[in-house]
């Protein structure tokens, strides 16, 4: 697959982004941070535990508005976006996974990854056939009518990464997505995510694993709320 | 390439039928905590029914015994100025099957000076309370009773010694069965009993009698000939007007003499009072439907605390505030839904079974249906906002971290 031509697109853009949480004394989480992730890329985020990385996540991916600053996702600012705007941007442009997976117990494979398509409308059977796309994808089209407490750990995050990528967002977020596996089982979760890369993808992953974050084209490096470094992706 | 929107570019959606998906989702993987919450409402519910139901089928059994026996008026003598009892003259039953709207009469006199004893041998002192009347062979078809074995008097047995037993009467008697030949002792006679009549609606007196036919109560008991008592049917709409002139038909002489009454009045009474208790019985279904409702609340709260990370995982899916307030909410109203859809089939299973038990038809007001569901719709609704609100105002960051 062939990387987009220069100058690549802005997926994702924060322009002075601050996050301060009320208290006493009040927390800066972020300090004024500046970002632009491109079509395409494959970006580690990573610092100790307390460096601000999760609160970045969490605005970069609108489940949290900053104080101040603008974010812009794939070309559109989302400060004076509705609740309801804001969420019709989530389910249509972003991905997310999660260190503990979250899949319904309820549900199949097959429609918790159906589930990342629900809030988009549309047909349930259309759902159903993009999710068993993305399953395939994932290399689980063996366990699509499991339930998720049937699954091993390393084919819940797999089931949970597809479910990210059944309505091919324009940027995936992923926190800590190794954290709650064992060094095998996260060793072949990111071939799977270099693998995405490698058809197109553009992945944000969250991370305090330096192993993992090496295994990245970019790393941003946080610490105390501001970027001290960053390993540009080689065009 | 980034793909450009289709559509509507602003908001995420959430159609009624994925809504009903996602709502029943919950109860669907709990399903033993889904059933027992919705009991509350189940029994509330079916109470209501049950009640409303139970009540409406007696009522209508009532009723049609009243259309039955609406038409029957019994007349007896009254007391005169200076309280003495007083006779029917001989000729009112004539009398009275001359008014054109009456189709049935009898007379009956009562022979209070003679009592009824199994045999000879019973002290004189244990009457059992049976007492004799003469009656005319038209009883059973003009009071509308059946007779339980043998046959009632008829023209020829009248004039012999033969006694037909109410229902009371034959049993204080010990006589269930006329299969052997049975006598009684009647006022120094051997009676041969030829029949024994089923109870009789309304007028009960008649079951603690034995009766004689008239010629045979004049040979042997000096019957002078004059009832004490007469039923009569009339067509079913022309009662009042036949009452009002029932004194003056059956004496002209002294019409105030007459009394006349109308034995469906005590069950017309027995309808209005049928409602006393239903006031109570409404209340406590009310009250199990509220501690339903409280219930179907408190495992809203619970599961909203318990779903936390569906919560925020939804948020990051897309779903609004409001989708996530409809999922609880939906979730309240399916389980309080189910719970008096289960509640309306007990209660109308429970009235079914009881009035199959009584003989009564089986009638369940529509409003007890329709309101028992809509009740429940009502109920799971207020006990679903309060948790839904509590879910959509979940931040979704903060419904992510797990504790």
């Amino acid at each position: 697959m062939t990387v987009a031509p220069a100058p690549p697109f802005p997926v994702l853009e924060l322009i002075d982004v601050v996050k301060e949480y009320r208290g006493d004394p009040p927390v800066l989480a972020l300090a004024g941070i500046n970002v632009q992730v491109h079509q395409g890329e494959l970006v580690a985020i990573v610092g100790p535990s307390g460096s601000g990385k999760s609160t970045l996540l969490h605005v970069m991916g609108t489940l949290e508005r900053p104080t101040a600053g603008e974010l812009r996702i794939a070309g559109e600012d989302t400060s004076t976006m509705s609740d309801k705007q804001l969420s019709g941007l989530r389910s249509r442009r972003l991905g997310f996974v999660f260190q503990q997976f979250f899949l319904l117990d309820g549900q199949s494979v097959l429609d918790n990854v159906a589930n990342g398509l629900l809030y988009r409308g549309g047909r349930m059977a259309e759902r159903r056939r993009l999710a068993q796309q993305a399953i395939e994808r994932v290399g689980l089209a063996h366990r699509a009518g499991h339930r998720p407490n049937q699954l091993s750990g390393g084919e819940q995050q797999r089931t949970a990464i597809a479910r990210a990528l059944a309505g091919r967002p324009a940027l995936v977020m992923a926190d800590e997505p190794t954290g709650n596996l064992d060094s095998a089982t996260g060793a072949s979760i990111l071939d799977l995510l270099q693998e995405l890369h490698r058809e197109g993808t553009t992945i944000v992953v969250i991370t305090h694993d330096h192993d993992v974050a090496a295994a990245m084209d970019r790393r941003i490096e946080i610490r105390d709320g501001r970027i001290i470094g960053d390993t540009p992706t080689a065009w | 390439m980034i793909r450009r929107l289709h559509g509507d570019p602003g908001g995420s959606r959430l159609s009624r039928r994925d809504l009903l998906r996602v709502g029943s989702l919950g109860l669907r993987s709990r399903r033993v905590r889904a059933s027992l919450s919705a009991l509350g409402i189940s029994i509330g519910i079916a109470a209501i029914v049950g009640v409303l139901g139970i009540s409406q089928s007696s009522k209508s059994g009532l009723l049609r015994e009243l259309g039955e026996l609406g038409n029957l008026i019994s007349v007896q003598a009254g007391s005169t100025v200076a309280g003495q009892a007083t006779e029917l003259p001989t000729t009112a039953d004539g009398m009275v099957a001359r008014i054109a709207p009456v189709t049935n009469v009898t007379e009956l006199a009562s022979i209070s000076s003679v009592s009824v004893y199994r045999s000879p041998f019973v002290p004189t002192i244990d009457t059992n309370g049976i007492s004799l009347a003469a009656t005319d062979a038209a009883l059973p078809e003009t009071l509308g009773v059946t007779m339980a074995q043998g046959a009632f008097l008829n023209p020829a047995t009248a004039h012999f010694p033969a006694v037909v037993l109410g229902a009371e009467a034959a049993s204080l008697l010990g006589i269930n069965s006329l299969a052997n030949p049975t006598q009684i002792w009647i006022g120094g006679h051997f009676f041969t009993v030829v029949g024994i009549l089923h109870s009789v609606p309304l007028v009960n007196q008649l079951d603690s009698m034995a009766f004689v036919g008239f010629p045979i109560a004049e040979t042997e008991f000096g019957f002078d000939g004059h009832p004490t008592e007469l039923f009569l049917r009339t067509v079913p709409s022309e009662v009042s007007q036949v009452a009002a002139v029932l004194p003056e038909t059956v004496e002209p002489a002294d019409p105030t003499a007459v009394q006349w009454n109308l034995p469906s009045d005590t069950l017309k009474a027995a309808v209005a009072a049928k409602g006393a208790y239903n006031g109570l019985l409404l209340g406590l279904g009310a009250v199990a439907l509220l501690v339903g409702g409280v219930g179907i609340a408190n495992v809203m709260v619970i599961s909203v605390l318990e779903r936390r990370s569906e919560i925020g995982l939804r948020r990051a899916l897309g779903a609004t505030r409001r989708h996530v307030a409809e999922q609880f909410l939906a979730e309240a109203l399916l389980l309080s839904v189910l719970g008096g859809v289960a509640g309306t089939v007990i209660g109308g299973v429970a009235t079914a079974v009881y009035a199959a038990s009584q003989h009564w038809s089986v009638q369940i007001p529509a409003l007890a249906l329709y309101g028992g569901v809509g009740a429940a719709l009502a109920i799971g609704a207020i006990a679903g906002l309060y948790p839904s609100m509590r879910a959509a105002r979940l931040s979704p960051t903060e419904a992510l971290r797990t504790v």
